[in-house]
């Protein structure tokens, strides 16, 4: 016992010793929340649309300062010409044309029915299917206007029948803040990614350096060796949750609706998982490049196969049932579900389950592939 | 009784390569034994073998009356490793390096100070310095008080002396002989063929076998061959002059003389009126003692 406790307390020291680790575990975990939770907002904005306005009617004009209103569209200059409009969808400034026939209004009157015309890129998938998403919407509330509007004025009595109204309500998050979104998420993914990519280097450091050396002819058991590694870099990575959970709260006012406790008891099963995978590839690496490199493949997998930008659930089966064996994509969800749903434990149980068997596993082949015999 | 290290028939071979064949070496306890040869000829090899961290592919060893391989955990207790790459923690300092080993092995430095007194008062002033700001001399100190802080019975010293300075060299050395009078057996190697003197008795090691065991004057007592030193006002002419002639086996720069072996005895007058028929002036030539460098060079050549 006393052993170990040495162990960790080198550790410590040599972990505060190292000029790149402090700011690393400190003032980078905030910059990335900051950056990434501001630049990864899936809102769509600044959708570029032309609007080619055929019809120079007063219900043409209505539909356009319609679409003025919202603060989602960069109106394009397109003049009267789909023709220009659809030039500048070659050129790539134009995501979304919107064509108004001559004689719309006209026709709408006589025969009850208008019709427009919306052209989408979709090289830029999510701007202009989601911009001509909201487009229709706003097309869908100008129709009902003018059909009420223009009821007297047209020949039939519309008889009012009954109507489906569809109205949205966001749970859990009411506004749609993608800050409350995105910053949970990503505070799970920073501490998993540093946390691995530390002890990555760690014992393939200590092999560079050649110290293993003559740590291998001394008595320290195997155990004693990787769980002395393990502490500090367990403790390490509470804190940068702490840290983030703080830097959340004050900078985005990030709710925490659920339980912290189950938040940081399964950053402790998730660290002990990612911790394992980390020994087992610094145990495999001869250089701290190598390291590097196979931490790297895997991060970037986990990462974009995590859920935290695109949903898991979209992704194809195969795909889905990768992202079981993924610790970073098992903490975005319990991270969003406790904080902003305020799921308990028995909610994300799941998630500690899977997480808690790649610990074993993870941590079994680190154990296993030390070797203290060349 | 029982030899402190026995080697028998070890053999080692990475992938194609054969580093070590047929070792077989008997070192008794308290005794200072030393392994002589060049680089690469498989001394760290032997040392990595015996201290548990490789297993031969042939043969095997005890140390203590150990098994490298069945025992390896008992060995790591009584053993002291010193590797010939510098192995502590460059970014701890003295003292936190001395208080780690000392913790692994069970032990503090109150305890065992007694050991490493004579080393570690040198060190002392610079106990709060980060071991890797420490000059050669002094790592190799450091180095040797963490291998001795729990006591081992046995020193492996690979290579302590490579990159340091004369003065600390033979510093070293003293210290190896008072580690000795208290009985431990230390085995040590070393490229620099003059330390070999320093032992009591040493290996000859070159390209994976032993070509003699012996005490070191009794190796250099069985080099029979005429041997003489030899010097000229033109060092570099001599030499390639000498070794054009029939009558010199070998030539050998030694210092500022030249290490002339003949193949017959032959008078002195003889070669020194060779030299002046070269046209070479100032010419001093003696009969020399011969050293180990000289037999392990006729060594090489006969093997």
């Amino acid at each position: 016992m006393r052993r170990l406790l040495f162990i960790v307390r080198k550790e410590f020291i040599q972990i505060f010793r190292n000029k790149a680790i402090l700011p690393l575990i400190t003032l980078v975990p905030i910059i990335q929340l900051i950056v990434l939770s501001y630049a990864a907002d899936n809102e769509v904005r600044n959708v570029q649309l032309a609007i080619v306005d055929q019809d120079h009617s007063a219900y043409s004009r209505l539909l356009i300062s319609k679409i003025r209103a919202s603060d989602r569209f960069i109106l394009v200059d397109a003049g009267a010409s789909v023709a220009r409009a659809k030039e500048g969808m070659q050129l790539g400034e134009v995501d979304v044309v919107l064509s108004i026939p001559p004689q719309f209004e006209k026709d709408f009157l006589r025969y009850k029915s208008g019709e427009i015309q919306l052209l989408v890129d979709a090289i830029n998938g999510q701007q202009a299917t989601v911009g001509a998403g909201y487009l229709s919407a706003i097309i869908q509330s100008f129709s009902q206007e003018i059909r009420e509007d223009a009821a007297p004025m047209l020949a039939v009595q519309k008889r009012a029948g009954p109507q489906i109204k569809l109205e949205h309500a966001y749970w859990f998050n009411e506004e749609l803040n993608y800050k409350h979104f995105m910053a949970p998420g990503i505070m799970g993914e920073l501490v998993t990614i540093l946390v691995m990519l530390l002890t990555a280097m760690n014992i393939v450091r200590e092999r560079e350096v050649g110290t293993i050396e003559q740590i291998n002819v001394t008595p320290i058991r195997k155990w004693q060796f990787i769980l002395g590694k393990m502490i500090p870099f367990l403790i390490i990575g509470l804190l940068l949750l702490t840290i983030g959970l703080t830097a959340g709260k004050l900078l985005f006012d990030v709710p925490m609706r659920g339980n912290l406790i189950v938040v940081f008891a399964y950053c402790l099963v998730n660290l002990a998982a990612v911790l394992g995978l980390g020994l087992f590839i610094s145990n495999l690496s001869d250089t701290q490049q190598q390291a590097m490199f196979t931490t790297f493949f895997f991060v970037i997998i986990f990462i974009l196969m995590s859920g935290l930008f695109t949903p898991i659930e979209s992704m194809p089966q195969w795909a889905q049932w990768l992202t079981v064996p993924n610790p970073i994509a098992h903490f975005v969800n319990v991270m969003r579900s406790v904080l902003l749903k305020g799921s308990s434990f028995s909610d994300v149980s799941y998630n500690f389950w899977v997480t808690g068997i790649l610990a074993v596993v993870f941590n079994f082949a680190a154990v296993k592939s030390y070797r203290k015999v060349v | 009784m029982k030899p402190s290290i026995q080697i028998n028939q070890i053999g080692k071979t990475y992938g194609d390569v054969m580093a070590l064949s047929d070792i077989n070496l008997e070192v008794e306890t308290g005794e200072l034994f030393g392994l002589i040869g060049p680089d690469g000829a498989g001394k760290t090899t032997l040392f990595r073998i015996l201290t548990s961290l490789l297993k031969p592919n042939a043969g095997e060893a005890w140390v203590e009356g150990l098994h490298t391989v069945k025992d390896y955990k008992k060995i790591r207790r009584i053993i002291g490793y010193m590797p010939g790459k510098f192995s502590l923690y460059q970014d701890l300092s003295v003292a936190e390096n001395l208080t780690f080993f000392a913790t692994i092995f069970g032990t503090t430095i109150q305890e065992n100070y007694h050991l490493i007194k004579e080393i570690y008062q040198q060190l002392e002033p610079f106990k709060n310095r980060r071991a890797g700001k420490l000059s050669g001399g002094m790592k190799q100190k450091l180095a040797l008080c963490c291998a001795l802080i729990h006591e081992p019975k046995v020193l492996f010293l690979d290579e302590p002396t490579t990159g340091v300075d004369a003065v600390s060299r033979a510093e070293f050395w003293q210290m190896l002989k008072r580690l000795r009078e208290r009985g431990i057996t230390i085995m040590v190697s070393t490229p620099y063929m003059d330390e070999a003197s320093l032992c009591e008795r040493i290996a000859l090691i070159q390209g994976g076998k032993i070509l003699s065991v012996d005490a070191p004057e009794a190796i250099t007592n069985s080099y029979q061959k005429p041997l003489y030193a030899v010097r000229t006002a033109d060092y570099y002419r001599l030499l390639n002059d000498l070794r054009d002639t029939d009558f010199a086996e070998r030539v050998a720069p030694f210092g500022e003389f030249l290490h002339l072996t003949t193949r017959e005895k032959m008078p002195e007058q003889e070669i020194k009126d060779f030299l002046l028929s070269r046209g070479h002036s100032d010419i001093r030539l003696q009969p020399a003692k011969p050293t180990i460098e000289d037999v392990f060079l006729d060594l090489m050549q006969t093997t």
